[in-house]
């Protein structure tokens, strides 16, 4: 003991030395554990297109710091709508997802999937199963649309819960047959849940309309942007007076000229 | 130090197989029987407890959360809704007073696996393996949390084994639970007691609660310890014992160390009854008995 002490002056004490080394080993390992389970972490974090949250979830990233993935939204969804993934499913291992063109969400009115989770990753303030926004539908498939062909399918139409808000179906002029109409199914972001009724609904064998995420279907304009029809009704006048109006563009496209006669 | 192969053989010889695994028996019930109250749900349609370990409902009345869950949580920046709170103060507030610990020897699914690999380990005559620090598990759970709050996820739900149990029991067979086999090769082949022992960022949480922990193992018979060694054998955290069995006088028997997740295997291996499980402010000691010496002479042989 004392020959340690007096070693301690010169600065070589063995047993500091064992605890400065000790400590070295936790620091270094910690590190370790950090960049690996931070890596985990950082590689988890995004969620594929094909797969949809319960309503109510929060932003993806503020979701994976709130879901303990418990599965209590799973056990009270009266529709065994939503699972919870596994490896190699796509969202983070444990959480809640649907995928609508298996069992859609059925937008029940009181919301039990919400009501259950204990940590708000489902948000409590969604009491309106409407103001849902689970995703986004979008007619990706606009070339194999029954309706697209001048049919009349209209199946995603009906099935919508909220037809005539979220999903319309807007007539326009059927240039094949030049004398039918073309019943174009048109979703409405103001009001589609992303519930996938549609999607899971449509006749096709690959679906032609589906759900994806809001930021994925919606597109966003730049904030700084001014509409000048909506700036001039707002000033009352013509905000730069005396634009020339140029002629348009020619030639036209040839999809444009070959407009059957 | 050589471990014993096969601690508890002379208790059985002595006591009957009951009562030199009595305890055993009783968590290993009690870790089927906590599984099966969130097994009957899924199975059979009778539900009693939803969700799972990591959050449940029971009976649509008892929220209870995992603490270490909601922790990560708060970390990430999540400021979890009331029911989740709710529930994780019950728990922390029952595990505070019966002890922490309690949850690794007598509900978490992955102690039946790493039991099972020590006893293995015993029987192979392994040894020790590689001699990681006891309080590495602190570093693994400061590290959990420093991942968790870096990427602002949930992050030891990645790879959660306790979790991944659960959910593969409750909700459908997963990949996930290759980390158990994982774990179960490494205590087996790499470090004794290696993950629950030393790295487990759960145990690690749950041993924190544990310094109050009301539930404790006594050595008050430490007066007939023979030295037979079967305790420390089988005791998954091998240096909590010494200080309540070797103490002299009137020095406390009761195992303080937090690191004690009240398992009661030595209370079970022990062929001279020294331990029992009683409170942490009981300082009871059994008389010394006079030394009768047939009794022991007899023991010693069996041995
Ligand atoms: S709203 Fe109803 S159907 Fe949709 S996920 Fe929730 S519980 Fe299931
Ligand atoms: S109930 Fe909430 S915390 Fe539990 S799995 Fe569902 S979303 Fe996650
Ligand atoms: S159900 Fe499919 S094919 Fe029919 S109109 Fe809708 S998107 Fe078109
Ligand atoms: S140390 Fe971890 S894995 Fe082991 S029993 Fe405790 S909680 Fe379970």
């Amino acid at each position: 003991m004392a020959n340690s002490e007096k070693k301690g002056g010169s600065g070589f004490d063995p047993k500091r030395r064992r605890a400065l080394k000790d400590m070295a080993t936790y620091c270094v390992g910690a590190t370790a554990i950090t960049a690996f389970l931070a890596g985990l972490g950082g590689l988890s974090r995004s969620l594929p297109a094909a797969t949809l949250r319960p309503p109510g979830a929060l932003p993806e990233r503020e979701f994976q710091s709130a879901c303990v993935r418990c599965g209590l939204c799973v056990r009270d969804c009266p529709y065994n709508t939503l699972k919870l993934a596994e490896v190699g499913d796509g969202p983070a291992i444990g959480t809640p997802y649907f995928i609508a063109r298996s069992v859609p969400c059925e937008m029940c009115d009181n919301i039990p999937c919400v009501k259950a989770c204990p940590t708000g990753a489902l948000d409590h303030s969604l009491v309106k199963i409407d103001k849902a926004r689970m995703g986004q539908a979008v007619l990706t498939g606009r070339e194999t649309c029954l309706n697209m062909q001048g049919l009349r399918c209209d199946v995603c139409y009906r099935v919508c819960p909220l037809i005539d808000k979220a999903i319309t179906l807007q007539m326009t002029h059927n240039a094949r047959t030049s004398k039918h109409a073309i019943f174009e199914p048109v979703v409405h972001a103001d009001a589609c849940t992303g519930c996938g009724k549609c999607e899971k609904a449509c006749v096709l064998d690959e679906t032609a309309i589906r759900v994806l995420p809001i930021a994925l279907a919606h597109g966003e304009q730049d904030k700084h942007y001014r509409r000048g029809w909506e700036e001039k009704n707002k000033a009352g006048k013509e905000l730069v007076p005396g634009v020339i109006d140029l002629p348009d563009r020619m030639p036209a496209p040839p999809s444009l000229s070959k407009v059957p006669q | 130090m050589s471990t014993k192969r096969n601690p508890g053989v002379e208790a059985r010889e002595v006591h009957g197989f009951f009562v030199a695994n009595w305890w055993l028996i009783l968590r290993r019930l009690s870790q089927l029987g906590i599984l099966m109250l969130f097994a009957v749900g899924p199975l059979l349609g009778v539900w009693i407890v939803k969700g799972t370990l990591a959050s449940s409902m029971t009976f649509g009345v008892l929220p209870l959360t995992d603490p270490l869950m909601l922790l990560q949580s708060l970390v990430a920046r999540h400021m979890p809704e009331m029911l989740g709170l709710v529930g994780a103060a019950i728990v922390l507030g029952f595990y505070l007073m019966i002890g922490g610990r309690v949850y690794c020897s007598w509900v978490c699914p992955i102690n039946p696996v790493t039991d099972l690999a020590a006893w293995a380990r015993r029987r192979l005559d392994i040894g020790k393996g590689w001699a990681l620090k006891s309080q590495s598990r602190y570093w693994v759970l400061g590290g959990v949390l420093a991942a968790s709050a870096l990427t602002g996820t949930i992050v030891f739900e990645l790879i959660n084994p306790i979790t991944m149990v659960y959910r593969s029991v409750l909700f459908g067979l997963s990949w996930g639970l290759s980390l158990v086999i994982i774990i179960f090769l490494f205590d087996l082949f790499v470090a004794r007691d290696g993950w629950c022992g030393h790295i487990c960022p759960v145990g690690a949480f749950y041993g924190l609660l544990n310094s109050s922990a009301l539930v404790r193992v006594s050595a008050r018979g430490r007066s007939r310890c023979d030295e037979c060694m079967d305790c420390y054998a089988v005791c998954p955290e091998m240096h909590v014992i010494a200080p309540a069995l070797k103490a002299q006088g009137e020095a406390t028997p009761i195992i303080l160390n937090r690191d004690c997740t009240a398992c009661g295997r030595c209370i079970d291996v022990c062929p001279e009854r020294v331990f029992s499980f009683t409170h942490r402010f009981d300082q009871r000691l059994d008389e010394p008995s006079p030394p009768s010496g047939a009794d022991h002479v007899q023991l010693k042989e069996v041995a």
